[in-house]
């Protein structure tokens, strides 16, 4: 069956996350996403997190990247040329949507601003994606995903009580500009499907990020009140923590809600006789005298491993849940029969698994048909064949460094040993073997 | 102006946060969301609060205004067969249909997707659950801790030595929901395109392991296990200052810069002028910062920072944030009048869009509020006859 985006062709000029999130979310359902990139600035993706924490042949095809591209298709511009630029301005006459997330200065510099995009293209649907916004005195600030959590008032509320704020840790205002984005972008397609009209849309990453946090703006807005940290507790829930395991650093989730999941984790843990222990009887009480129910329940999950605790609690109706490393998260049973990851092959790195399309559709699931473009992979295609460039021309182009495929200048790899995250205890392990453990998993029934 | 979603209906079966927060952003853009309650007492965030003066009432709830703001509620009990029957003709006129029961709820009502196939081949249901529709932890219960916990996310927030932290607030609903929101908005372009309505399956965990890309990456790529120390060795730490915390995050290769903003003349040490000399000597150099740190106001750090081009940023409080000048500017905060509490300020809309910018309407309905206009206007029903399904129990 047909993909629902099958036929919408998008020109993707968007780095590192929440834009390439974005414009992922097209790909997967069979949009034509072609990626506009620079060989005179490559993504940083490109070589962040390279693969085996090597240089390889080709240093900027290693980056974890590649699970923002797949699906994607690949040509490079150097928009500081009036060359790149008139090439660009052709493709967007053949396009239906353009997506960035530069600073917003940097379309203006390259002279292809909304307004220039729509002369060339009235109906185009165009999205940009900021720190900031596009407009307001903060427009110009520089920010990344990690900066703007504090300034959204996040990371006001992460992290213990007796303790400094928290890094939330995997930065949560890109996906969540990239989702707000996709969406944005589907509904003015929509739009256009029945009125013929295109548009821009400017999302401000700290504006999608302040949206998580309603509740508690709320509670300031109604009753002058600034919330901060409260750790694992939580205002209506009790028991609600982390709770130590039989192995080292091995956590079990636990987060009670009623009475009836109260009985239901004495009874699991075989205390029966807490249920009746007048410290713990309703959520205020067990509230107020926390400290020792958490030390009760601790002499249990003391006993067991962290899943093992979980599928007994759940299985009694409780809601609990191991505290997954990211291995762990790989290995998941659950998201093995969910198919979550997906393994793909790809020149420079072999086999490795991603996470599959975000979402299932019944008539069309979609799936990951190709993987991430090779840097200008797909320059004769497009430039070639759709646009009909001549090849002499192209051959120019490329002498002229205004279309390539390889990095001028090479980037430099920043290859950080594993002793230096060791050192500093920041890591929990690291398996030497961990491609065949990968290939075992996901290729076994 | 017009609306994006102008026209399209949408019947609104979910509740709490993840799948209000997609339909929200329906009724922004324009399309007409029909919530459906249980008679009596309704979505469970109406008693979520916060509630001014903490006084509990189901009209006052801010979480629930906040996500319901602009659509039309109608209570429908589902478990009688009157009820049944009024939901299945709202069904065959709508477009679109969300739903975050339990997996096998919706089937055990008799109201799965192919049975509403059938009255409305164009349909397009989207089911929002915990784990997904299928998969072994399909049954099991989940809060946004739990879900915390097995999206890798939670074992990297906190300190060695104490136990992980949660990230406090619920995170894992609203990207269920922004999920649900591509997703729903992918299957209706596949329908203006194609014709043909889908169910769409929404897992939350999918959806919030999904945002842990960055981290899970290093297990993939390199057989790393990061833990809880990962991130907190990676640049500088949010700091203590006269006024809260701020943040100065020195970018790769922008130590120069940095030392004429924080004018310290123990940092122009020759021991700090390489890579390597800061790496080693990292504890040293924060205790300095620190030590200037404390004497600082957050805002001014923040924006003389950034005349400078440097990358910095500050701790913000909900309170901070109606003051701050770009949210001012954008007027991305706003107010709306509710019935029983006059004006409340809420976060505004998530983008902006020129030529169908979000708006709301509407403050939140109350409970029922449109029972009247949806069983009779819209479904012919007679005044008598919805007293009569009420007093049955139908509504």
């Amino acid at each position: 069956m047909t993909l629902p985006l099958e036929g919408l062709r998008v020109l993707d000029l968007c780095q590192v996350w929440a834009g390439p999130l974005a414009t992922r979310q097209f790909a997967d359902m069979g949009a034509e996403v072609i990626r506009v990139e620079s060989c005179q600035r490559v993504d940083i993706l490109r070589v962040n997190t390279p693969a085996d924490n090597e240089a390889g042949q080709r240093p900027w095809e290693r980056g974890w990247g590649m699970w923002l591209s797949r699906n994607k298709y690949g040509i490079t511009l150097d928009l500081t040329r009036p060359a790149g630029v008139d090439v660009f301005k052709s493709m967007v006459r053949v396009a239906d949507v353009v997506v960035e997330n530069f600073s917003p200065r940097v379309m203006e510099n390259f002279g292809l601003q909304y307004p220039v995009i729509r002369e060339l293209k009235p109906d185009i649907i165009m999205l940009s994606l900021s720190a900031y916004g596009q407009t307001g005195p903060y427009r110009d600030y520089i920010g990344y995903g990690a900066t703007l959590e504090p300034i959204a008032g996040l990371s006001e509320l992460a992290g213990y009580p007796d303790g400094p704020p928290s890094k939330l840790q995997s930065t949560i205002s890109d996906p969540s500009g990239g989702f707000h984005g996709a969406g944005a972008v589907l509904a003015a397609l929509h739009y256009r499907n029945r009125t013929g009209k295109g548009q821009y849309i400017d999302l401000a990453e700290t504006e999608t990020a302040m949206t998580h946090i309603a509740g508690q703006i709320l509670d300031y807005s109604m009753n002058r009140r600034v919330q901060s940290r409260e750790g694992n507790r939580h205002s209506w829930m009790a028991p609600h923590g982390c709770y130590g395991c039989k192995g080292e650093d091995e956590w079990l989730a636990i987060a009670v809600g009623s009475e009836d999941e109260w009985r239901r984790l004495c009874a699991a843990i075989g205390n029966d006789s807490l249920a009746g222990d007048p410290r713990f009887a309703g959520m205020k009480n067990r509230s107020q005298n926390q400290d020792e129910l958490d030390a009760l329940i601790e002499q249990w999950t003391r006993l067991h491993d962290h899943r093992e605790a979980m599928h007994i609690l759940q299985k009694a109706g409780v809601p609990a849940a191991a505290v997954l490393t990211v291995k762990e998260v790989f290995f998941d049973e659950h998201l093995k029969q969910r198919k979550f990851f997906e393994m793909v092959d790809r020149l420079e790195t072999g086999r490795r698994p991603m996470p599959s399309v975000g979402f299932r559709m019944s008539e069309t699931p979609g799936s990951i048909r190709k993987a991430a473009p090779l840097l200008g992979q797909d320059n004769d295609y497009f430039l070639g064949n759709l646009l009909g460039i001549a090849r002499d021309r192209l051959r120019h182009l490329s002498e002229e460094g205004v279309i390539g495929v390889a990095p001028n200048p090479v980037p430099k790899l920043e290859i950080v040993p594993n002793s230096v995250w060791q050192a500093r205890n920041a890591i929990a392990g690291v398996d030497e073997d961990y491609l065949e453990r990968l290939h075992r998993w996901f290729d076994e029934a | 102006m017009d609306n994006a979603l102008g026209g399209l209906k949408v019947l609104d079966l979910t509740h709490h946060v993840a799948g209000p927060y997609c339909t929200r952003l329906l009724a922004l853009l324009g399309a007409e969301v029909t919530k459906i309650e249980r008679p009596q007492s309704g979505d469970p965030a109406r008693r979520a609060g916060p509630f001014p003066l903490d006084e509990p009432d189901n009209e006052t709830s801010g979480l629930f205004l906040f996500l319901n703001a602009s659509k039309k509620s109608v209570t429908l009990n589902l478990k009688s067969s009157d009820g049944i029957e009024l939901f299945k003709q709202l069904v065959m006129e709508a477009d679109i249909l969300m739903e975050s029961f339990s997996p096998r709820v919706m089937l055990d009502m008799g109201l799965g997707y192919e049975s509403l196939r059938a009255l409305n081949p164009g349909l397009i249901m989207t089911s929002i659950s915990s784990f997904g529709q299928d998969g072994p932890y399909r049954d099991y219960k989940a809060t946004n801790m739990i879900l915390d916990a097995l999206s890798g996310g939670l074992y990297l927030r906190g300190q060695i030595g104490r136990p992980p932290v949660h990230i406090g607030f619920s995170i894992a609903e609203y990207f269920g929901g922004e999920t649900a929101f591509v997703a729903t908005m992918t299957a209706l372009y596949g329908r203006d395109r194609h014709g043909t309505g889908q169910h769409v399956d929404v897992s939350i965990l999918d959806a919030l392991v999904n945002a842990q890309e960055l981290l899970l990456a290093l297990y993939s790529q390199q057989g790393v296990v990061p833990n809880r120390n990962y991130g907190n060795v990676l640049g500088m730490p949010f700091m203590p200052c006269e006024d809260g915390y701020l943040h100065v995050a020195a970018r790769p290769g922008q130590w120069e810069d940095l030392l004429p903003f924080l004018e310290m003349p123990e940092l122009e040490d020759p021991r700090f002028a390489t890579a390597a000399g800061r790496s080693k000597y990292a504890g040293e150099i924060e205790a300095l910062v620190r030590a200037w740190a404390r004497n600082q106001k957050k805002v001014d750090v923040f924006e003389s920072g950034q005349g400078m081009r440097l990358l910095t940023s500050y701790i913000a409080t909900t309170g901070d944030l109606v003051e701050n000048r770009q949210n001012k500017s954008r007027d991305y905060f706003v107010e709306i009048e509710h019935p029983r509490l006059g004006t409340v300020t809420y976060p505004g809309a998530p983008f902006k869009m020129s030529q169908t910018p979000l708006r709301v309407m509407r403050a939140a309905p109350l409970l029922g509020e449109h029972n009247e206009e949806v069983f009779c206007d819209r479904l012919g029903l007679s005044k008598e006859d919805v007293v009569r399904m009420r007093q049955a129990g139908a509504t």
